[in-house]
Order: C-alpha cells, then structure tokens, then sequence
C-alpha cells in the first residue's frame, strides 16, 4: 500500500525555481545600492533611493531567496528522510502562493516608503499579519510529516528546521507587535530601550536561527548526500544543536555595545556571543571532515565545492563574529563597513552557496535529469561566487577598518583628525571594489538561471517519485 | 528569595541540562541508535534495500 504512495514534489519544484529568480532580484537590488554609494546620482527617484531600496534588498535576499530556498530544502529533506509524503499537501500550497504574495508586496511598500523601521522586520502590520498564517501553516505541514513518519528517528536536519520554524514564529510575532494606526503606518508596541533590545534580540537570531540553523539543516541532509557518507559525528551534530539553542538566545545586545542599554546586558551578549563560537564551529568541523577521506571528490564535484566553501566561510564569520561582539574590538568596528562586509561574509559565503549547492543537487531531481544541463557552468559559477565573495568581503575588511581608524584619531589637543566627509571619501574606492565582487556573485546566479532553465527545458516535472519504505524496516 | 535566585537557579538547571545531553549523546548505549539515524540522509534515495535476520539482501 505504501508503495503507491508519492513524494510531493510540486511544491519543492516551485520554491527551488523561485529561490533562483528572487536570488537574481535581490542581488541586482544590492548591486544596485552598491553602485549608489559609488555613483550618488544613480538615487534617481525617491522610490528608487538607496533608503528606500536597501530594505527591498535585504528583505529580498534574506526572505525571498534563503526563505524560498529554506522552504524547498525543508519540505524536501522532511519527505525523504521521514519516508513519508508531506503532511496537507493544500496547506503547503498555501504557503507557496502565500509567500510569493509577501514578496511581492515587500517589493512594492518598501520602495514607497511604508515601514516599521526595524531592521529585517520592516514590512507593515498587515504583511506581518499574513507572514504569520504562512508561518502557522508552515509549522503545521513540517511537524504534521515528522508526526507521520516511518522511520523511529527524526534526523537532525529535522531538527535544525523544527528549531528555526519554531524560532521564527516566536521571534516574529514579539518583534512584529504595534499598534495600527492605518492600513499603513503602525506604531511598536515597545519604547525606548526596551525596542531596541526586543528588536535585536530579533534581529541577532533572525541571524541565529534563520540564517544559521535552518542553514545548518540544509548541510546536515545535503552535504552528506553530496559526499555519499554519512555525516561526519552524529552526537557531535546533537551536541552543537542543543549548544547553538541555549546560547543563541542571549547574543543579541552585542548590536547595542555603549548605548543606553544597561552595561550588564551588553556584557551578557559578549559573552555569549563568543562561547557561541565552539557550537558554530562544531557544526562546521562536522559537515567539512564528513568529506575525510574522500577529499578527491572536491577536485571534479563543483556542487561538493560550493558546500565545502559556504562551510569554510560559516567558520570565518563564525569565528569574526565572537571577536567583533568584544566591546573593545566592536568598538572600532561598530558602525563601520566591517559589519557589513561580516554579515555578506555571512550571507553571501555561507547562506548563499550552501543554497545554490543544494538547489544544483535539487533540480535534476525535481525535473528527472541525472544531472545539470551543464556541469562546467556549475563550476564557472563556483569560481564566480567565490570571487566575488572574497573581493567584497576584503574590500569592506578595509574600508571598515579605515572608517574606525579614521573615526576615533584626534590630535594632540582633543580635536578630531578627520571630518566624517573625508572618510567617507577614503571609502570610495574600496565601495568600487564591491560592486565589482556583488556583480560578479550575480553574474553567477544569471549563470545558474539558464543553466536551470536548460535543465528544465529538457526534463519532466517528477511528480512519480515512489515513497520507499525505510532501509532498516524491523 | 528574589528573582535573581531564580535566574542563578535557572541557569544552573540549563547548564546541567546541557551536560546530561552531553553525557547522553556520547554513552556508548545511544551507538548504535546514532549510527542508524545517521544513514537516514544517505540510505533514502537507493531503492529500499531491506536485509532479512541473517543480514542478507533482498531487493
């Protein structure tokens, strides 16, 4: 009987060809205001202002492209390794449309100027209202499948997704509460001080549990498939689970280091924030020595190359982070480029190219092809990506240092050295640099668009994958 | 007693938790659960490969 049954594809498919498109979307709008900065003339209307589409292009990149990509990994990997098809099949085309409609209303209220004014969390009350019942129907359709799986175990990849879907959903509604005034303008529930902590203790572990444990499950299931071994220590990827969740919490007031915020609390999120280092790097020790003794298979696999990278880059700004929550050190790098190059180390690095590998390993398998139209441009993709993350990230290591340097010198009789306008001019050719990197980082994903629409052109929607019964059915 | 003996006594609580996750994933006894979950990403795309008692394979 069970042999009749499938795995549901449809909604994998949709949400693996729409992380593409979004990822092109939000990149171009990145490298769109990173030519602002270069070229301020480019700010030709209001709409189309840096302030007005910096948000589109975080929104885009961290909930259109990683949620889409988060949302086809997970419905993927929870069938498969539950060995079960998934749970309401109607709801979770529900959350297929749905989300593509926050999408798109994302893309027009931020360009006209409708926000909350917190960071990642911009998008009005009635979007939130409706991230909310995705969010709800999400929950309902992962853990609906874990509860009807075949298998005795749940596989930790489970459990990083089960984390970041409770996570988010907690996160979203205390950071989303206000007071609506209109149809388009609320007011936070919370003032002062306590916003803004409420709205890093969000936006840290928007970073910790969307950015990273979700991303995490997606290695745990992808880089394992990939390799073909098992991975690397099972009690090692419990361990550094249960240590990522008690300690991320906390981590957030390292984003409020010499505020108002009580010095006790900006203590606590140092602390914090670098005893996360050890759970973070376990989680990278993990999925890179999964490949020990098969380190041959990086030299002609471009999709094991994309994931071993995003994993070494998750080491570096793993390793970044801790030291730059040290009040001392954050010091000089607070509201500097060196954060934003910290987060794109991040983000580009790690969140993006484990993507773009497990999407690459997705679609033949959603369009019934052995393999990609074209495994060479995976590999000019690979080297495409890995440039233009190390020229961003370097370009913004110095300019960021600069700025700090710059910032802080006085001369011998307490004046500043340097007015604010000349460091901004200083950064001008670092900012050119950037634009260099994120053009190049977007080449390849324009790269991976044809790529995948060849694939697809050629394939066939598979929508007869069998459910197979577990190997160790007793 | 105040709040904060509470917040000292919830601390230890979570970091003593934290130790017996420890102490459990590494007991020799979860071996062999671990290493069968671990197979789960690896083992579900190969037509079910299901083994009799005596260990041998049957398609």
């Amino acid at each position: 009987m069970q042999s009749q049954a499938t795995y549901n594809y449809k909604v994998v498919r949709q949400f693996a060809v729409m992380t593409v498109i979004w990822g092109i979307v939000g990149m171009l709008v990145g490298v769109i205001i990173a030519a602002q900065l270069v070229w301020p003339e480019l700010n030709a209307a209001e709409w189309l202002s840096y302030g007005r589409l910096r948000p589109l292009h975080t929104n885009a990149v961290i909930f259109a492209f990683g949620g889409c990509a988060l949302f086809a990994t997970s419905f993927y990997v929870v069938q498969r390794t539950c060995h079960t098809t998934l749970f309401a099949p109607g709801l979770a085309t529900f959350i297929f449309w749905g989300w593509q409609i926050v999408i798109v209303l994302a893309a027009i209220t931020l360009p006209l100027g409708f926000t909350q004014g917190k960071e990642y969390a911009e998008l009005e009350w009635p979007i939130d209202i409706l991230i909310t019942l995705i969010w709800v129907a999400y929950a309902v359709v992962f853990f609906g499948t874990i509860g009807t799986r075949k298998t005795p175990h749940i596989y930790v990849a489970n459990w990083f997704y089960g984390a970041f879907i409770i996570a988010v959903a907690l996160l979203h509604i205390f950071n989303s509460a206000a007071i609506p005034v209109t149809l388009t303008k609320s007011y936070s529930a919370y003032a002062g001080v306590q916003d803004a902590m409420i709205q890093w203790w969000y936006g840290h572990n928007a970073v910790g549990f969307f950015l990273t444990a979700a991303f995490l499950g997606m290695m745990y299931y992808f880089v394992p498939k990939q390799a073909e071994r098992p991975i690397y220590s099972y009690r090692l990827s419990v361990v550094h689970f249960w240590a990522l969740i008690f300690t991320y919490m906390w981590a957030g007031p390292h984003h409020l280091h010499y505020t108002a915020l009580p010095d006790w609390t900006q203590s606590v999120g140092m602390v914090f924030s670098l005893i996360l280092l050890a759970p973070s790097w376990g989680g990278m020790i993990n999925g890179i020595m999964t490949l020990s003794g098969a380190w041959h298979k990086l030299r002609d696999d471009p999709i094991l190359k994309f994931m071993i990278t995003s994993l070494s880059f998750y080491g570096m700004s793993t390793f970044e982070g801790p030291m730059m929550s040290i009040k001392t050190v954050n010091a000089l790098s607070h509201y500097t480029d060196w954060t934003v190059g910290h987060v794109h180390s991040g983000a580009l690095g790690w969140v993006a190219m484990i993507s773009i590998g497990s999407i690459y390993y997705l679609l033949p398998r959603l369009f019934g092809k052995p393999e990609m139209f074209s495994v060479k441009l995976i590999n000019v993709h690979f080297w495409l990506a890995t440039l233009g993350t190390v020229l961003y990230i370097a370009a913004l290591w110095i300019s960021g240092v600069m700025q700090g340097l710059m910032w802080r010198a006085t001369n011998a009789d307490g004046t500043l050295t340097y007015s604010f306008v000349e460091s901004v001019k200083a950064s001008y050719p670092f900012w050119t640099i950037r634009v260099v990197g994120g053009v190049l980082f977007l080449t390849g994903m324009c790269l991976m668009a044809y790529n995948m629409y060849k694939t697809i052109a050629s394939g066939r929607a598979v929508d007869d994958a069998p459910v197979l019964a577990p190997a160790h059915a007793h | 007693m105040d709040i904060n003996d509470l917040r000292s006594i919830f601390t230890l609580l979570v970091f003593s938790a934290f130790i017996g996750i420890v102490v459990w994933a590494y007991s020799s006894k979860r071996k062999q659960a671990f290493d069968e979950a671990a197979r789960l990403a690896v083992d579900d795309d190969e037509p079910a490969v299901k083994r009799d008692d005596a260990g041998q394979q049957q398609n």
